[in-house]
């Protein structure tokens, strides 16, 4: 009698469990989530071909995701979302003007652009890292304010000084009156300088990715098991993997003898193995020595500092890092695009990259690289389809377009709230 | 000797010396340029009058620790809604005005009661999480504004009938009601009696509240919410009264700048509108955690000032471009960066 009044037990304990776990699970993603299910009926409301979005996803997935993988580092450290990676946006493009007006063309000229950004943006980086050192739990507003300060100084410097105190003539890039850079600047010299380097069409690409991953884990199971003399542990998760790479090869080969449209997509290989590094420098990074000073700065700052981290210095090169990768994103996104908003393009970069990260699901505490890239696909594909969508549904392209505004500003504002709530929770629970 | 100018300078502190130098330097600039100076200042008291009340909206928020209101466009909206109400019913003039200074009065109470409720969620982080609730408010509200059921064809579009203007004139509802109510002319100066009452009337209540009951539990809260706890003042009432107080001044702010602007903006307008007042209040000498009536004077008449004397000026120097727009970024998000430096900062 009492066996059994157990097993009902375990039973009842039991089942619960796994609900409660996928709850989580479903709690945890609940924002990617909803955001899917939107842009699914975006996708269903615009009626606009698949070919075409997917085209644009793929154009706005390579020039938009560099710059928002910049942000993951300082929300590691514990800084929240670094809206002042606009300072890295204008280092950018001071260097692309720079360049511009030296008229150095095709891939040299993109790789002096980077070169050139980096200094600047290093300086700025360590400025803002030494402002929000001074505004300790308040960094996010500051770096916001930071950004409007920012893009004051950038317009006193290309409208007022530049054709005054620095000397600059080129007619096609300063104003009639020879002062101040003109509003839009075209970039032929480095238009699609990285995308260019090579393309291949998308159902290629899957079968090479699908070939080179299956090929990478059983190198690596074979080391493991050959060369380390040590049992793999779990076989059901490499199976798994090594089956959905292999998935995705045969989707890609079956799709190419099918005379499908989608073998008109094609992808610049040379930007999204930019973007793959980038990611793959982010993982590494937090494997080093710094990597972990900057995750015990994010946990606790009285902690990282009694245990001798040098909390400050930290923080600042967490900033210089993303304020760098932001720099160079802002070239990736420009040498897409081909021409250059002067007094604009910069402006934007910091919300868009913020409100993509959110969407994916990072918070202020927690972003990874999974975070940043879905809410790039996600917020992209709200981007493209909306104006239609609202077309559609209430006669006004206008609607979707301040529409997306609104997810975008939405976005970040429920998140950063949702966070602030539970922040107040944890300390009340700590003290009561 | 030093030491008393070391005094004054803290006393002062150091950021408005800077402003007033540059003021100086400023109307200096204008008299060298020969820039007739009665118009300027009747340029300065207009904009003195007309940012004065949003600036004053910033007091009870900060008073109550809530911080700077960042989320000041919810209650300009709200003015706007009431204005576009008040054009609506076909109102004239002084009716016409208070009318909507009337509506707006519950459309921000309930907007900012459920404003304030989050902000008591959120402590610590108002200012972010205000800036973004303005910001998504201010967009949701261009959908609004395409869509809100409004007849009168001074408001929606006349070709399509659908959706409102961009900017409303308010030439034949109530253009410069306020600013030419009893208003006198001293030499070239034009004095808008109206509109400088109206924004002293305001503070003056505001001076009144402040030592009321209420008004003194509110400056506990912000100044130290534990003691006011200790105290026996809810702490959660008293940030939310402060908001909503905010949230409403702002409101008929909005509507006091409209009449003198003539226009009423709707869109992107409002979106950045929460800066400007802010950066005034900072230059008048507040902090984050403390805001006088003294600070609202100081500070917009100072700031409004520099706009206003900046731009002839500038032009000037330098005939291209907006050089003033320029100083004006530079000067009140460089004011706001130095707050929130001073704001406890370190640990």
């Amino acid at each position: 009698m009492s066996e059994m009044n157990v097993k009902i037990e375990t039973k009842v304990i039991q089942k619960p469990d796994y609900r409660k776990k996928a709850k989580q699970i479903l709690l945890e993603n609940i924002v990617p989530i909803l955001f899917i299910i939107i842009c699914l009926i975006g996708v269903k409301l615009a009626k606009q071909p698949p070919l075409y979005i997917l085209n644009e996803l793929v154009a706005r997935v390579a020039r938009n995701s560099f710059i928002v993988l910049a942000l993951i580092i300082p929300v590691l450290a514990g800084m929240g979302l670094n809206f002042a990676i606009v300072l890295g946006a204008m280092a950018g493009q001071i260097a692309i003007i720079a360049v511009t007006h030296w008229k150095i063309t095709g891939l040299a000229g993109l790789l002096t652009t980077v070169l050139l950004c980096t200094p600047f943006a290093i300086i700025f980086g360590y400025l803002t890292g030494k402002l929000l050192n001074k505004t300790k739990g308040q960094e996010m507003i500051t770096s916001m304010i930071l950004g409007f300060f920012a893009n004051g100084l950038y317009q006193l410097l290309f409208l007022f000084l530049v054709g005054t105190i620095i000397p600059m003539k080129n007619p096609v890039l300063v104003l009639s009156a020879g002062v101040g850079i003109k509003n839009t600047i075209d970039l032929t010299a480095v238009k699609y300088s990285l995308d260019n380097i090579f393309k291949l069409s998308m159902t290629k690409t899957m079968i090479a990715f699908g070939v080179l991953c299956v090929a990478v884990m059983i190198v690596h199971l074979a080391y493991r098991v050959f060369i380390k003399k040590s049992k793999p542990q779990n076989m059901i998760k490499y199976l798994v993997y090594t089956g959905i790479f292999a998935a995705i090869g045969t989707v890609g080969l079956m799709i190419m003898n099918t005379k499908s449209v989608y073998n008109m997509v094609l992808l610049p290989i040379v930007t999204l193995v930019v973007i793959g590094l980038l990611c793959l420098f982010n993982v590494f990074i937090v494997k080093t020595k710094l990597g972990q000073e900057f995750r015990t700065v994010g946990q606790d700052m009285h902690i990282a500092k009694v245990s001798g981290i040098h909390v400050d210095k930290v923080r600042v090169i967490a900033i210089i890092i993303s304020t760098v990768l932001a720099a160079w994103g802002q070239i990736i996104f420009l040498q897409n695009i081909g021409t250059l908003n002067t007094y604009g393009s910069h402006e934007q970069v910091g919300m868009f990259a913020a409100a993509a990260l959110l969407i994916g699901g990072a918070s202020v505490t927690k972003a990874t690289i999974g975070h940043a890239l879905m809410g790039t696909i996600l917020l992209h594909t709200l981007f493209i389809v909306s104006p239609q969508a609202g077309k559609n549904l209430l006669g006004s392209a206008e609607i979707g377009e301040y529409f997306r505004s609104f997810v975008a500003y939405g976005v970040i504002g429920v998140s950063l709230g949702l966070h602030a709530w539970k922040h107040q929770v944890q300390s009340k629970k700590k003290t009561s | 000797m030093r030491e008393k100018i070391r005094l004054v300078v803290q006393n002062i502190g150091l950021p408005r010396i800077i402003i007033i130098s540059f003021l100086l330097t400023l109307i200096f600039g204008a008299v060298v340029y020969k820039i007739p100076l009665d118009a300027l200042t009747t340029d300065t008291l207009v904009r003195f009058g007309m940012n004065g009340v949003l600036v004053l909206a910033m007091v009870p928020c900060i008073q109550s620790g809530t911080g700077l209101n960042f989320g000041l466009p919810l209650g300009i909206i709200c003015g706007i809604l009431a204005g576009l109400i008040s054009i609506e019913m076909n109102l004239v003039g002084f009716q016409a005005i208070f009318t909507a200074m009337l509506i707006s009065i519950p459309l921000s109470a309930i907007s900012g009661y459920f404003y304030g409720v989050l902000l008591n969620k959120v402590k610590g982080s108002e200012m972010m999480v205000g800036n973004y609730v303005g910001f998504s408010v201010v967009s949701l509200m261009c959908i609004g504004w395409l869509v809100l059921p409004f007849k009168n064809g001074e408001i929606i579009w006349p070709i399509s009938g659908k959706g409102l203007r961009t900017t409303i004139a308010l030439t034949s509802r109530y253009d410069k009601i306020l600013n030419e109510f009893m208003s006198f002319k001293i030499g070239g100066v034009v004095v808008p009696t109206g509109l400088i009452l109206f924004f002293f009337m305001a503070c003056f209540l505001m001076w009144l509240f402040m030592r009321s009951k209420t008004g003194i539990a509110l400056k506990a809260v912000g100044d130290n919410p534990r003691f006011a706890t200790a105290s026996g003042i809810h702490v959660d009432r008293a940030r939310l009264i402060g908001t909503v107080l905010s949230t409403v001044i702002g409101g008929i702010g909005i509507i006091v700048y409209a009449q003198s602007f003539g226009f009423f903006q709707l869109y992107q307008a409002p979106l950045y509108m929460a800066f400007p007042p802010v950066a005034a209040i900072l230059i008048g000498g507040a902090s984050t955690r403390n805001a006088k009536i003294s600070h609202v004077i100081m500070g917009t008449l100072l700031f409004q000032a520099l706009l206003t004397i900046a731009l002839p000026v500038a032009n000037k120097l330098v005939s291209e471009g907006n050089l003033s727009e320029v100083a004006r970024i530079i000067v009140s998000n460089g004011i706001i960066l130095y707050a929130l430096t001073q704001a406890g900062g370190g640990e």
